[in-house]
C-alpha cells in the first residue's frame, strides 16, 4: 500500500511539481511585489512581537540581555511554528478545496497533501533562508551546530503531515474540525515557548507542559538557533513517538476512508 | 481481446440520519450499523472487447454517471471487481483543472501533468495540440481570455491528443460549432478504427443506432437490457413509456426482428397489416402508391378514452411520420371489455426507398408517456422500392417537377466575353 502509494507519487512528479510552481506563482501573480509579501508578513508578525514583548512588557531571557537574542529567540519559534500550522491547515482543508478535480478526476489522491508539504516547504526554505543570512550577517550565526536542524525539523514535519492528513480525511466526514482545529492552533502556539521563555511559566503547569511535542522541538532550534548549542536529543524522542503514531493514523485512516472520502465530498 | 471485464459490480451510498450517527459508528466499531444503504448500482456484468463500440442509456438516476465514474475510476465500487486494461480518456468533464490566470500553453502542460505525462511528453505533442485546437495566438494568452468554444476546443484537443485505449464519451459533449464538432467525432472514428473501444452514453437513437454495435440499458442501477442497438434501444424506448422492466416483453419474430411490446395492456393491438388500396397485404411498396394501414386492438379492460397511433421509423430508428386518432379528431370513448376496434389509415407512401418499421401505440391521451395501454416496436417491417420515378436521395419523396431554359447569349454579351 505504502509503496504503490510512493509509486504513485513518483510517476506523478510533473503533475506534483507543475503544481507547485503554479500556486507559487498564482498567489503572487496579480501583486505588484510579488513574492515579496511571503517575506513581508513573516517580517512584520516577528517586529510587532519583538516591540511589544522585548520593548514594552520587558521580556528577558535568561543569561541573554539585548533584544536582537530576543529576536533570533522569536524567529527560531515563529518561523517553525509557521511552516508547521501551514501544513496542518492547508492539509485539513485540501481534500475539500479540491473536491471538484477529485470528483472529476482519476490521479492519486496523496499527491494533493504532497503538493502542499513541498508548498509550504518552499515558503520556508525562502523565509528561513534569509533569517539565516541576517544571523551571517550580525554574526550570530550559530556554526557547524546548524546541521542539527534538518533532524529537528524532519521529526516537526512528520508531525504535521500525520496530523494534517488525518484531520484533512476526517474534516471530510465532519466539517467541525476545520473550525475546532483553528481554535486549537491558537491555544497550540501560546502553549508552546515561542514567544515568551519556558522560564517564565509556573512550577505547577510544567508536568502538563512536558505533553507537548512541540515544545521540545521548539526548544531544540531556539538551542541550535540561538545558544549554538546541540539540542538535547532525548528530550526529542516522545515528540519523534508521536510524529512516527500520528503518521501511521494517517496512513491506516487513508487506506480506510479514501474511497468513501470521493462519495463524501 | 477484452478490455473492460466487470463482475457483479455494485456501487452503495450510505445513508446517515445524522452526522451524530455516523461519529457514533467511526467511534463505537461494534455496534450496529447506523445507515441505511442506497444502492446506485447493483449486479452489473459486461465485458468489454477491443474495439467495440457499446452505448449506455438510462434515465436520469438509473445510474449511467456512477458506473462511468467507476469506469474512469474516481469512484471506488462498493461490491464487485472491475478489470481494465489499457488506457481510459474520459470526455466526460473538459477544461476541468484549468486555471483562468495561466495562459493556454501552460495548461494544457498542467492538464498532460494530471493525466499523468511529463513535461517532456507533453512539449513533443504540443505543437499538434495547438494545431488541433485552432485557437491561433491565444494558446499564449491566460484562459479566462477565451470564449467557452475556445476553452472546450482546447480542452477536447488535449483530452485526445494521444490514442486512448478505451474513449468515454457524453453526449453533453458539444464542442464549439458545427465545424469544430464534426472535426472532434471524426477524430473519435478516427479512433475507432484504429482499435479504440468507445462507451457512448447518449438519449439520441440514431447516433447511438450508427456508431454502436451494442447498447447496455440501465435501469434502477440494474443492467436490464443488453444487445444489438435496435433490439436494446427499443426497450429502452418501450422503458421510458412504461417506467417498469416487468411491463415489457420482447419476442424474436421470424423475419428476424425482435419486436418490443409494453405497457399496461388495458387495450392491445391484435393484428396489423399494411394492405394496397385494393386490399392486398403488401410488404415491398412502390414509393408514392396509396396504402392502407389496418390496425385491430382489442379491448381487454374498460377505459374511459384510447388514442391509437402510428409512427414509421427508418432503419436507424428516425421517425419518418407519426400521427394519432386524438390529432386527426377522432376521440374512441366508454370501450367495455371484449371490444374489438378496427383502425384504418390511408396515407400515400411518399417515403425514400428503404426498410422500415411500424410503431403502433395505445394510449389514454394524446402522449403515450401517461397511461400507455400498448406500446409496440417493431410490429411491421415492410420496404419501400422506386422502380418508377426518378432516383432520389433521402427519405421523402417531394415529388419535384424540373423545367430547364435555355438562355441565348446577346451578341454584346459575347464582346464582353472576348474583351
Amino acid at each position: 500500500m505504502v509503496n504503490t502509494q510512493i509509486k504513485a507519487i513518483w510517476s506523478y512528479r510533473g503533475f506534483i511539481w507543475g503544481s507547485v510552481q503554479r500556486e507559487f506563482q498564482s498567489r503572487y501573480r496579480n501583486s505588484l511585489l510579488g513574492s515579496f509579501w511571503a517575506i513581508l508578513t513573516p517580517l512584520a508578525t516577528i517586529l510587532i512581537y519583538t516591540l511589544i514583548f522585548s520593548r514594552l512588557m520587558q521580556v528577558r531571557l535568561p543569561g541573554m540581555n539585548d533584544t536582537l537574542a530576543y529576536s533570533i529567540y522569536l524567529c527560531a519559534g515563529i518561523l517553525t511554528w509557521g511552516l508547521f500550522a501551514e501544513i496542518i491547515g492547508r492539509c485539513q482543508t485540501v481534500f475539500l478545496e479540491n473536491a471538484n478535480m477529485i470528483k472529476k478526476l482519476t490521479f492519486p489522491r496523496i499527491c494533493l497533501p504532497v503538493i502542499v508539504v513541498l508548498n509550504a516547504g518552499l515558503n520556508f526554505l525562502i523565509i528561513f533562508g534569509l533569517f539565516l543570512s541576517f544571523l551571517v550577517l550580525v554574526g550570530k550565526f550559530p556554526g557547524w551546530v546548524i546541521v542539527a536542524l534538518p533532524p529537528v525539523l524532519i521529526i516537526q514535519i512528520a508531525l504535521a503531515i500525520g496530523l494534517g492528513v488525518s484531520l484533512g480525511i476526517i474534516n471530510v466526514f465532519f466539517r467541525d474540525v476545520g473550525q475546532f482545529i483553528a481554535i486549537v492552533l491558537q491555544f497550540w502556539f501560546w502553549f508552546t515557548p515561542i514567544v515568551y521563555p519556558a522560564s517564565v511559566l509556573p512550577e505547577s503547569i510544567l508536568p502538563w507542559y512536558r505533553l507537548n511535542p512541540m515544545v521540545s522541538v521548539v526548544s531544540a532550534y531556539q538551542s541550535i538557533l540561538l545558544y549554538g548549542q546541540w539540542p538535547q536529543w532525548s528530550t526529542l524522542v516522545p515528540a519523534t513517538l508521536i510524529a512516527i503514531s500520528v503518521c501511521l493514523l494517517a496512513i491506516a485512516l487513508y487506506r480506510r476512508r479514501a474511497g468513501e472520502m470521493v462519495d463524501e465530498i | 481481446m477484452t478490455i473492460l471485464r466487470i463482475q457483479n459490480l455494485g456501487k452503495a451510498y450510505k445513508r446517515y440520519f445524522s452526522h451524530w450517527a455516523r461519529l457514533a459508528e467511526w467511534c463505537l466499531p461494534s455496534s450496529r450499523p447506523r445507515h441505511h444503504v442506497h444502492w446506485a448500482l447493483q449486479d452489473v456484468n459486461c465485458e468489454i472487447r477491443h474495439g467495440e463500440a457499446i452505448g449506455i442509456v438510462g434515465m436520469n438516476g438509473a445510474g449511467k454517471s456512477t458506473l462511468l465514474k467507476i469506469i474512469a475510476g474516481t469512484t471506488q465500487p462498493s461490491s464487485g471487481s472491475i478489470e481494465m486494461n489499457g488506457r481510459i480518456a474520459a470526455l466526460l468533464e473538459l477544461g476541468m483543472g484549468f486555471h483562468p490566470d495561466f495562459t493556454g500553453r501552460q495548461n494544457v502542460v498542467m492538464a498532460g501533468q494530471l493525466f499523468g505525462f511529463l513535461v517532456e511528453e507533453i512539449k513533443a505533442i504540443l505543437p499538434e495540440i495547438e494545431a488541433f485546437a485552432e485557437i491561433g495566438d491565444y494558446i499564449d494568452q491566460p484562459v479566462r481570455t477565451y470564449s467557452s468554444g475556445m476553452l472546450m476546443r482546447l480542452a477536447f484537443a488535449v483530452a485526445t491528443a494521444q490514442r486512448p485505449d478505451l474513449l468515454i464519451v457524453d453526449e453533453a459533449l458539444s464542442v464549439g460549432d458545427s465545424y469544430f464538432q464534426h472535426k472532434s467525432f471524426r477524430r473519435i472514428r478516427t479512433f475507432r478504427d484504429e482499435g479504440t473501444t468507445l462507451l457512448l452514453v447518449s438519449h439520441d437513437r440514431s447516433a447511438i443506432q450508427s456508431i454502436c454495435d451494442r447498447v447496455i440499458v440501465l435501469h434502477d442501477g440494474k443492467v436490464v437490457k443488453e444487445g444489438p442497438a435496435e433490439e436494446a434501444m427499443d426497450f429502452y424506448h418501450a422503458l421510458l413509456a412504461a417506467r417498469d422492466v416487468k411491463l415489457i416483453r420482447q419476442e424474436r419474430q421470424t423475419y428476424g426482428k425482435v419486436q418490443t411490446i409494453s405497457g399496461g395492456g388495458e387495450v392491445t393491438v391484435s393484428e396489423i397489416r399494411l394492405l394496397t388500396e385494393d386490399g392486398k397485404p403488401v410488404e415491398a411498396i412502390e414509393t408514392g402508391t396509396n396504402v392502407r394501414l389496418e390496425i385491430t386492438a382489442r379491448v381487454n379492460k374498460p377505459v374511459s378514452e384510447a388514442v391509437m397511433g402510428f409512427m414509421i421509423k427508418d432503419r436507424l430508428g428516425q421517425i419518418m411520420y407519426g400521427i394519432n386518432s386524438y390529432r386527426m379528431g377522432q376521440t374512441i370513448e366508454h370501450l367495455t371489455a371484449g371490444e374489438q376496434m378496427v383502425f384504418c389509415f390511408q396515407f400515400a407512401m411518399n417515403l425514400g426507398k428503404g426498410n422500415y418499421s411500424i410503431t403502433t401505440a395505445i394510449s389514454k391521451m394524446d402522449s403515450h408517456l401517461a397511461d400507455n395501454y400498448e406500446w409496440c416496436d417493431g410490429g411491421v417491417i415492410f420496404s419501400v422500392l422506386n422502380t418508377k420515378k426518378a432516383d432520389f436521395a433521402g427519405s421523402v419523396s417531394l415529388d419535384a417537377t424540373l423545367s430547364v431554359q435555355r438562355l441565348s447569349v446577346s451578341p454584346e454579351a459575347k464582346q464582353d466575353d472576348k474583351s
